[in-house]
């Protein structure tokens, strides 16, 4: 179990160095455009942008540059080309933001997903079944950004029951935080109920023809027993799995479109910015945060996986 | 027969599906009186497996349509309600399964889904006490070391222990009526024989009722009171054991006999075979479903034989084939052996 | 009486009014984008890209303007003006919003197609490889795939999209200009490969295991024979199936890019693009963002709806559907209900 663990983490360093990478290249090898030419604007003078190139260091050779960012991104010391802040501390104001949405977001997709999925899977066929899978697909085919703008304009303007935007942070004001939240949790939501509860059924009908369910039947138990000791036990396990990434995404900033038109100002919302302003450092700094936390629920969501099924936790000893 | 322990009647279960409707079982009559091994012969598809889940209402589903008489003890057990057939299952009648590795939960440990059966049936057992009898269940199985192996979860139990668990597991409420169910075509030679003599033992210290269905005559000679062979959805033959081994009534049987390999016999050139396949079941031919593959079939056959005794002598031994017991004598025997000659084609 | 699988598909398929109402909407819609030009010339008489700002327009006899002094487009006129402004004008620029709505979803759909096209084939071809030969060259490309996984998707959308968009792409002679809409299908295209690639592979590895591989090598059959005449058949149930989702979430992706701006550039508008601008007026003429949502929306939704129905069909396991074919009560012909 232990080497497993240890695998997994030496993985997870692996990836993060090639994702590191990745977007170094992207935003350097990629756009045919001179980085201090986008920095100085449309005005520069020839000798602005040599300055400019001189002072940020773009004349240096690729592998160079790439060093020198994640030098910076160690020490923590990363800045912004456009906007001279200090990346980290951008990363952290908007933490909570981030947190917030992706925390709420999850409970009300769990719980409804798995609700949804477990009714429409005993009632599978019937009206219930139906209904649900309907609103599961009409869920998973909205645009995200384009249901929060439908919020925004019937929920917060044409009817003022929400606030349009903006974050309250928890310490300052409970109620407020909620309340500001309220929208942007459905909107993310909304999406993930629908594939929940249809990953679950799906899960679950495959269950219910398995062996250990007719052996449980046969033993005499009852059918709401069979079904939630046998047939959903079984399961939740892949479904939780599948959590633990889509958390794990939502925690790096999944929502951003989300954040953005809500204006909650979290991770998700800088990223955007400084990826559309081709703003190098910010967009390395979030990517590797969002990444990070990806990879690490990747790990911990294999590492639970192993657990819960006891067949991996103990080895195959026996024969 | 009044003493039945166990009593099927005329039954019949059809299933609807895309390519239309499949008749698994078509008029089944059986008796099984108390403390009887009662053992069910056939190919694959014949119908066996669903006839023995339709007992206890596992085959009840939208597109089932079920219809006879199935009597426990006089009951009917066809027209219980579900409620009512989960006390039978586990309680009265228990059900061992094929592969024990796929019928356990793996996620759960073997002592824990035995006493979940325990507890089902009876809330006031409390978990100690469950737990107890779980162990001494899986000691009057065979299986060594109970106290420490009733934590273990099913995939540490090698593949005879688990089928041993299996039926323990299904001993816990003191069924009077075992339904084994190919429980030990998943298993090596050497534990089926195992796994036999432990069904043996159950059913005489016990006197625990059993019905074994399995498409090996090998186990059947082993343990078997009495022999139901099935073709197609019927039973074709029903008889003790040595009537069915040393007197066998119908070309069916013949054919499957006269395919085993046995030491006592000088060994045939070819093993022989039945020729031909089982027929669809969503379109079985008219009359006696074995006629298209029976060597001696002749006219009367296109009208299906009833399942009767037909002779003086052997009145409780029943099949369905129109031949005379003087032509059947004459020609089961080929080359010197009870046997199903190739038909003439 | 044996059937194809095709065939056994094929039946189940017209068995189920809902998938065919859902592929008889998605044929309309492409109708609908189709018809573009034909509504453009002959009944709007205006393109899509043709501004109206100052102009007036004739309803009921009375002369109105396109676009009010402070900035509010007309509403729409349904027939009113013999079909121009069908759903009114798009905002300052007063363009018809029925005639950009009809030819914004020719590059929506054009996009998600293609990029479908895209990621599925090179997940097949990568998914083949790697379930094939296994060893090293498995390793590589899994390596390859979950690093991909590993990628917020949008984010990397985005980030590609907003790398490409400043100066177009030029990989050796391949030059693509900025503005062209080849650069979303790349884009989406390879974003999704991975993850077509990732269960494609694995039944690939599954099949390989299967004799009828054995014995096609045992006959002398090369690699690349095997691997089209023997596990290709196969997977095409599968392939067909993720086709139809990978387009609709490929169209879901194009309106998120084209939304924040790295999708599709002007002149070039897709409904997503149509959202962006909508947006801006949002509080005023909610209309401009509804509008190309709801054909998303339509779109994808009959997208995922007929996809579905298509695994369902294709797939042997059909306990579930029996029982609503129990419920409703339709069998195949010549059976009898339970």
């Amino acid at each position: 179990m232990a080497r497993f663990v240890l695998r997994r983490l030496a993985g997870m360093v692996l990836v993060l160095f090639a994702i590191s990478v990745i977007v170094f290249v992207i935003f350097n090898v990629i756009p045919n455009s001179d980085p201090a030419q986008r920095m100085a604007g449309k005005e520069a003078t020839p000798q602005l942008v040599a300055a400019i190139t001189e002072e940020w260091g773009f004349d240096e050779p690729l592998p160079v540059q790439y060093l020198k960012t994640m030098k910076l991104v160690f020490s923590g010391e990363l800045v912004s080309y456009s906007s001279g802040l200090d990346v980290d501390e951008q990363i952290l104001e908007g933490m909570p933001a981030t947190l917030s949405l992706a925390i709420g977001a999850a409970l009300i997709w769990m719980f409804f997903g798995i609700v949804f999925g477990y009714l429409s899977a005993v009632r599978a066929g019937g009206l219930t079944d139906r209904a649900l899978t309907i609103l599961a697909v009409i869920g998973i085919s909205m645009p995200v950004f384009w249901l929060a703008a439908i919020f925004l304009y019937y929920l917060t303007y044409k009817v003022e029951l929400f606030p349009a935007s903006g974050y309250v942070p928890l310490t300052e004001n409970p109620l407020d935080w909620a309340y500001h939240l309220v929208l942007p949790w459905v909107t993310v939501a909304i999406l993930y109920v629908g594939l929940y509860s249809r990953v679950l059924r799906s899960n679950m009908l495959d269950s219910m023809d398995a062996e250990h369910v007719r052996t449980a039947r046969a033993k005499g138990l009852g059918e709401r027993q069979v079904m939630r000791r046998h047939v959903l036990r079984n399961s939740l396990i892949p479904t939780v799995t599948l959590f633990g990434l889509d958390f794990g995404a939502a925690v790096g900033g999944s929502a951003l479109l989300t954040e953005t038109i809500f204006s909650l100002h979290g991770v998700g919302q800088y990223a955007i910015e400084s990826t559309l302003g081709l703003d190098l450092p910010p967009i390395m700094g979030v990517t590797l945060y969002a990444a990070f936390f990806i990879v690490f629920f990747n790990a911990l969501v294999d590492i639970a996986y192993a657990y819960l099924d006891p067949r991996i936790r103990l080895g195959s000893s026996a024969r | 027969m009044s003493e039945a322990l166990l009593s099927l009647r005329d039954l019949r279960v059809g299933f609807a599906g895309e390519d239309g409707r499949l008749q698994a079982v078509d008029g089944v009559s059986l008796d099984l009186a108390p403390g009887e091994v009662l053992a069910i012969v056939g190919e694959s598809g014949c119908g066996k497996s669903v006839t023995a889940q339709t007992i206890v209402g596992l085959t009840r589903s939208p597109n089932a349509r079920i219809e006879g008489s199935v009597k426990l003890r006089g009951e009917e057990l066809l027209s219980k309600s579900e409620a009512e057939l989960q006390k039978v299952r586990g309680g009265e009648i228990a059900m061992v399964f094929q592969d024990p590795m796929t019928s356990f939960n793996p996620v759960y440990r073997i002592g824990a889904q035995i006493i979940e059966a325990i507890r089902a049936h009876d809330g006031e057992v409390g978990k100690q006490e469950a737990r107890t009898r779980a162990v001494e269940l899986l000691a009057s199985v065979g299986i060594a070391d109970a106290e420490r192996r009733v934590d273990d979860y099913p995939h540490e139990f090698s593949g005879g222990m688990r089928q041993r668990a299996m039926i323990a597991m299904a001993l816990a409420l003191e069924p009077s009526v075992l339904i084994a169910d190919e429980p030990t075509t998943a298993l090596d030679v050497t534990i089926q024989a195992q796994i036999l003599r432990l069904l043996e033992d159950l059913n005489r210290e016990r006197g625990l009722a059993t019905i074994l269905i399995t498409h090996d005559l090998g186990v059947v000679a082993e343990v078997a009171d009495r022999v139901a062979v099935m073709y197609a959805g019927r039973v074709v033959e029903l008889g003790t054991l040595d009537e069915l081994f040393y007197d066998p009534q119908h070309p069916y049987t013949w054919g499957l006999l006269g395919s085993l390999s046995r030491i006592d016999q000088p060994r045939p050139r070819r093993l022989p075979q039945i020729s031909g396949v089982p027929p669809s079941l969503l379109a079985p031919p008219e009359g006696c479903a074995f006629r298209p593959r029976c060597p001696h079939a002749f006219g009367k056959c296109t009208e299906l034989p009833p399942l009767e005794g037909r002779r003086e002598e052997a009145p409780e031994h029943l099949d369905r084939c129109w031949l005379s017991p003087t032509e059947k004598a004459a020609k089961r025997e080929v080359e010197g052996r009870i046997g199903l000659e190739a038909p003439a084609r | 009486m044996s059937r194809g699988p095709a065939s056994l598909a094929w039946r189940r398929l017209r068995g189920n009014h809902v998938a065919l109402a859902a592929a008889a909407v998605f044929i309309l819609i492409v109708a609908f984008v189709l018809a573009a030009p034909l509504w453009s010339s002959g009944v709007a008489d205006t393109g899509p890209n043709a501004t109206h700002t100052v102009e007036k327009v004739e309803v009921d006899g009375k002369q109105r303007e396109v676009v009010s002094p402070n900035g509010t487009p007309i509403g729409p006129l349904w027939f009113g003006a013999g079909g121009k402004f069908f759903l009114g004008a798009d905002g300052r620029l007063g363009r018809d919003e029925m005639v950009r709505l009809m030819y914004g979803g020719r590059t929506s759909l054009l996009i998600g197609i293609l990029a479908g096209l895209l990621a599925t084939v090179l997940a097949t071809v990568a998914a083949l490889l790697a379930g094939f030969y296994r060893g090293w060259v498995d390793a590589v490309i899994s390596r390859c795939l979950d690093l991909a996984w590993s990628f917020p998707v949008l984010l990397l959308g985005i980030a590609l999209g907003a790398a490409l968009a400043v100066g177009g792409l030029q990989v050796g002679p391949i030059e693509i200009s900025s503005g062209s809409i080849l650069l979303p299908i790349l884009i989406i295209g390879t974003v999704f490969t991975p993850y077509v690639a990732r269960p494609l592979r694995g039944e690939v590895l599954a099949l390989r295991e299967r004799e009828f591989v054995e014995a096609a090598t045992a006959q002398g059959a090369g690699p690349l024979r095997l691997m089209l005449s023997e596990l290709l058949p196969n997977l095409w149930s599968t392939i067909i199936v993720f086709f139809t989702l990978v387009v609709a979430n490929s169209m879901l992706l194009e309106a998120s890019l084209s939304f924040v701006g790295v999708g599709v550039q002007p002149p070039n508008s897709s409904w997503g693009a149509m959202i962006s601008s909508g947006f801006k007026l949002l509080y005023t003429t909610p209309l401009l963002t509804v509008l190309p949502g709801l054909m998303i929306l339509l779109t994808v939704l009959s997208l995922n709806i007929f996809g579905d129905a298509l695994r369902d069909a294709l797939d042997p396991r059909s306990r579930v559907r029996l029982e609503v074919e129990a419920h409703t009560g339709r069998y195949e012909p010549g059976s009898e209900v339970a």
